[in-house]
């Protein structure tokens, strides 16, 4: 059994001016496992999976996938990594101007493993597997409802059959049905996929429901990482208080008086 | 208040804002290059291009029309009262064409098509920027500049001449008909004398004037979408600073365009 994570960061450093983002993140996620991190506002979450994806270059750091940094990585083997990696985004950001169907093949089409005449029928089958008629493939993305749009954007991120996944607050401004019809179809979808998954979430019910193993990030540095089962539990402080939603403890929200 | 007036940070705020402005510059530039570059790597995205050139040069088609027609039918009017205080009215044919054809054909095309095309890249590649989709473009495996900015650029650059063939024969028509209808002219020898007067370096001149008008056009509208910053505010500032710097670097670039095509 290969001991190599399936993805690790060490020592990741990101300022923009003079603020301090991420403050040296260390993280390791195990093939087929999901890892969920947890952080407030502004914690540097989303510039966590942002670095990992290549839409932000680090300061500082090693970001390895399947062993091999990919900071030091060629154009082209960079781009190679990205082809194996998904991304659902926190709004979905679904391609206004593109129809349904061709903004779920829309990784296919661009790698050209599928052509535009077969990729009504693959967009269909992966609309299917998230629980979408196949008529759904004509809409634009401005017809659909919210949870109708993260849907189809989880059929975006599976489509071309990832290795990893990065799921940015998924459950984020849907009704807590729908967040948890979208964690279940993200639970079913990752294991079938067999990919590993790493999601960003401040929602603690989704975040027990996706995620396998969860860290949580404060002020750019990763303070607790263990099983997601044991949130709001876990012994730490700063993870319980978080977890729990509580007013007092560690975290302390700087709000103006 | 007398801090304000100290002439050393006065000083230092000047140079900050040209400092700035060689940033602003240097970056454009770079990003102009850049989206030129990828024209000579696969994949191209025709599909694109074509519904770009249909954007520029088809649905802005009535607008540069109009334009065009009132700018000849004016024209005609304005240089007949004037030339008529030296009994020049002959000359008003040839003032309408060589002005149309080298100046306000592609000048006046090009600041329409600012004002439409300009905005819309701007605003939609803004929007794209602000929603992430210009994110979720990289992590689809398509190179953001190649999908969004090439296409655009190559469709201006060929587009914009296209329009200003159509803006010249409109208004050098509403000069005739203004010449023949109102003025008294006679309309064969109106054409005639238009034709005649006509070389084939001012038409010429005015096409590579409005390819370049064209190219800046969806530039400025690429670069400033691509770079909005923040919501809904970014966007609509990002459309308004595409629309006046398009504008203002047409007439610019038509004063050096002038220069080098006819100052010999």
């Amino acid at each position: 059994m290969s001991t190599v994570p399936k993805l690790r960061m060490a020592g990741v450093k990101k300022a923009f001016g003079s603020k301090m983002v991420l403050d040296g993140v260390d993280l390791s996620v195990e093939a087929g496992h999901s890892l969920v991190i947890l952080g407030g506002s502004g914690s540097g979450k989303s510039v966590t999976i942002k670095c990992v994806l290549g839409l932000i270059t680090p300061d500082a750091g090693v970001i390895e996938i399947d062993g091999k940094n990919v900071l030091s990585m060629s154009r082209r083997e960079r781009e190679e990594v990205g082809d194996r990696i998904g991304m659902l985004f926190q709004n979905a950001a679904l391609f206004d101007s593109l129809p349904v169907w061709e903004n779920v093949c829309f990784k296919l089409l661009a790698q050209k493993r599928i052509s535009r005449a077969k990729a009504r029928d693959k967009a269909a089958e992966v609309l299917a597997q998230v629980g979408l008629a196949a008529s759904v493939g004509d809409l634009f993305p401005g017809e659909l409802s919210g949870g109708m749009q993260k849907r189809v954007g989880l059929a975006r991120a599976i489509a071309a059959d990832p290795d990893i996944i990065f799921f940015d607050e998924p459950t984020t401004g849907l009704d807590p049905i729908m967040g948890a019809v979208i964690d279940g179809l993200i639970v079913d979808c990752v294991k079938k996929l067999g990919a590993t998954a790493v999601s960003i979430t401040h929602d603690m019910a989704s975040a027990r429901r996706i995620g396998d193993q969860a860290a949580m990030i404060n002020k750019g540095k990763i303070v607790w990482s263990g099983s997601a089962a044991t949130l709001g539990h876990s012994g730490n402080a700063m993870v319980d208080q978080f977890a729990n939603g509580e007013r007092e403890g560690p975290i302390q929200m700087e709000l103006r008086k | 208040m007398a801090d304000a007036l100290n002439p050393l940070l006065i000083l230092a705020a000047i140079g900050r804002a040209v400092l700035n402005a060689c940033r602003t510059v240097g970056d454009v530039t770079i990003f102009a290059i850049q989206g030129v570059l990828h024209l000579f790597r696969p994949p191209l995205y025709p599909r694109l291009m074509g519904r770009a050139f249909m954007e520029i040069a088809y649905f802005s088609l009535p607008v540069v029309a109009l334009t065009a027609v009132f700018t000849g039918m004016v024209l005609a009017l304005q240089s007949y009262s004037g030339f008529s205080r030296f009994g020049a009215e002959g000359a008003v044919a040839n003032v309408v064409v060589l002005s149309i054809t080298r100046e306000l054909g592609p000048v006046l095309a090009g600041l329409m098509v600012a004002g439409r095309i300009g905005a819309a890249f701007a605003a939609e590649i803004g929007t794209m920027r602000v929603t992430d989709q210009v994110d979720a473009l990289t992590t689809l495996s398509t190179n953001p500049m190649k999908y969004l900015v090439t296409p655009r650029l190559v469709a201006g650059a060929i587009a914009m001449p296209l329009l200003v063939v159509v803006a010249d024969i409109l208004g050098v028509m509403g000069g005739w008909i203004v010449g023949s209808v109102k003025l008294g002219f006679n309309s064969s020898s109106y054409l005639a004398s238009t034709l005649d007067f006509l070389r084939m370096e001012d038409v010429v001149s005015g096409l590579v004037k409005a390819s370049a008008f064209g190219f800046v056009v969806a530039l400025m509208g690429c670069w400033n979408g691509y770079n909005s910053k923040g919501g809904a505010q970014g966007v609509g500032a990002a459309t308004t600073a595409a629309v006046v710097s398009s504008s203002i670097l047409i007439l610019a670039l038509d004063y050096i365009l002038t220069e080098i095509f006819f100052t010999r």
